[in-house]
């Protein structure tokens, strides 16, 4: 055999043929990062599309985000919707572009800028997760509480113009009361059951007293305001179909609305904040590794590219959970 | 050379302050219209959700292209890359959402039109 056949396809030297030249021209690093982006991408919109399916489900009766978070530090029983989550919106937006400047920076071997940008950068992200935790704080809290019906509606209370009212200006104080057992009055190795701040005795005795509240429902009507009962209905409703008293938010129950809302805000700013954490702990490596002058010595400064890569699809995610859970 | 390196960094920065601009206005527009919420745009429907949300949807989507083109350099790599990355989350993750409304609606319809009582 003096040759063997190789077959040809007619394509060497354009892209489709291989060899020297490279399709997408990056850097492996960058390329591996890219394709972990997507993937990445794909598990928070599957998130916010499984949000959106209950969401669908649920569309009458879901909460009013203005009215879930309206808390502003030092301002306190202010109404303040959505300011607060702007101003999360704007330092992560900010920190962005300090990383972007520090990306810049690196191009031209600029290791003082460098060091000073991703500085920066940390500072935001941390003040971000402070924010997020604070925020965390309220919902869980809860502001009104609120009672549960045995289809696990949530009804809330409110006064003759439609404002919110607190359970504990509803309930009046009765003498029996189930108090919460404490390991300090009884069996040290037993803890009692969390009970609410009053009990439902309480609030229906108090309700009744005090004829110019009402009793608010999920349901939206047509303005997209959650709908009012009269006051004879809302008696009916407190007397035949409520269960329990619930105070702030966990992932068995909320005072806000749909129990699977507290359940999608907790998992899926949860994982935003966690991507958030990720981000900061490994920018705080890279940023040590340009102060000892790591990537001086390597001649360039892709690292930080890449780990800028990360920390705006940090970003671009906070964008939609911002604009899904915040704003539609 | 010098004068061309120094061309090029005032333009990247440039672009950079730029583009945050346009982000931060977008979003005070979105913030404004989740606080006034205009009655016209909350009582107008328009393919399933109203004109207000669609607004939404758009501007952000506006946000997602600037921060994926200048911050993350999109702009600036091959059309393979691009392609690779771009068509492949926006074609799976519009599957997976339609699929994923379209059966929240049918539920949602089921719950309130079918035989279940479920307010009690």
């Amino acid at each position: 055999m003096e040759s063997t056949t190789v077959a040809k396809t007619g394509t060497e030297g354009k892209l489709w043929g291989g060899g020297d030249s490279k399709p997408l021209k990056a850097s492996y690093g960058k390329l591996m990062m890219w394709f972990f982006i997507t993937s990445d991408a794909l598990t928070f919109s599957a998130f916010l599309a499984a949000y959106g399916f209950s969401r669908f489900k649920f569309i009458n009766e879901w909460p009013i985000a203005d009215e879930v978070f309206n808390h502003f530090p030092f301002l306190h029983g202010v109404d303040a919707p959505m300011y607060y989550v702007a101003l999360m919106t704007f330092i992560l937006i900010f920190s962005s572009v300090t990383m972007v400047l520090a990306v810049d920076a690196g191009h031209h071997m600029k290791k003082n800028k460098v060091v000073t940008y991703m500085a920066l950068t940390i500072l935001g992200g941390i003040v971000f997760l402070g924010s997020q935790a604070w925020e965390w704080k309220n919902f869980i809290k809860g502001e009104y509480g609120a009672i549960e019906t045995k289809g696990g509606d949530i009804l809330q209370f409110v006064d003759n113009d439609g404002h919110r009212v607190s359970i504990n200006d509803i309930a009046v104080p009765l003498t029996e009361i189930d108090r919460e057992h404490q390991a300090n009055n009884g069996i040290w190795y037993q803890s009692g059951n969390e009970q609410p701040s009053v009990t439902l005795e309480e609030i229906k005795a108090g309700f009744m007293q005090k004829s110019e509240y009402s009793i608010r429902t999920m349901q939206l009507n047509e303005a997209g305001e959650k709908t009012i009962l009269d006051r004879t209905e809302a008696e009916k409703y407190l007397n035949n179909r409520v269960t329990r008293v619930v105070e702030g938010a966990n992932l068995t129950r909320n005072e806000y609305g749909p129990q699977l809302f507290a359940d999608f805000f907790f998992f899926i700013t949860g994982f935003h904040g966690f991507h958030v954490f990720s981000g900061v702990v490994i920018l705080i490596i890279i940023f040590f590794n340009v102060l000892i002058g790591t990537y001086e010595k390597r001649g360039s400064y892709e690292m930080v590219e890449k780990v800028g890569l990360y920390w705006h699809f940090v970003d671009l995610v906070w964008v939609f959970v911002f604009t899904f859970f915040y704003l539609v | 050379m010098a004068t061309d390196t120094t061309h090029n960094k005032s333009s990247a920065t440039k672009r950079i302050w730029e583009v945050f601009i346009i982000l931060s206005v977008l979003t005070i527009v979105e913030v404004i219209l989740g606080i006034i919420k205009p009655e016209f745009l909350v009582e107008t429907d328009f393919a399933i959700t109203s004109l207000l949300n669609w607004i939404f949807i758009i501007l952000t989507i506006f946000k997602a292209y600037y921060i994926t083109w200048a911050f993350m350099h999109m702009e600036h790599e091959s059309a393979g890359l691009r392609r690779t990355v771009v068509w492949t989350g926006v074609f799976l993750i519009c599957y997976l959402v339609a699929i994923l409304l379209i059966e929240g609606d049918y539920i949602q319809d089921v719950y309130s039109n079918g035989y279940i009582s479920w307010d009690f």
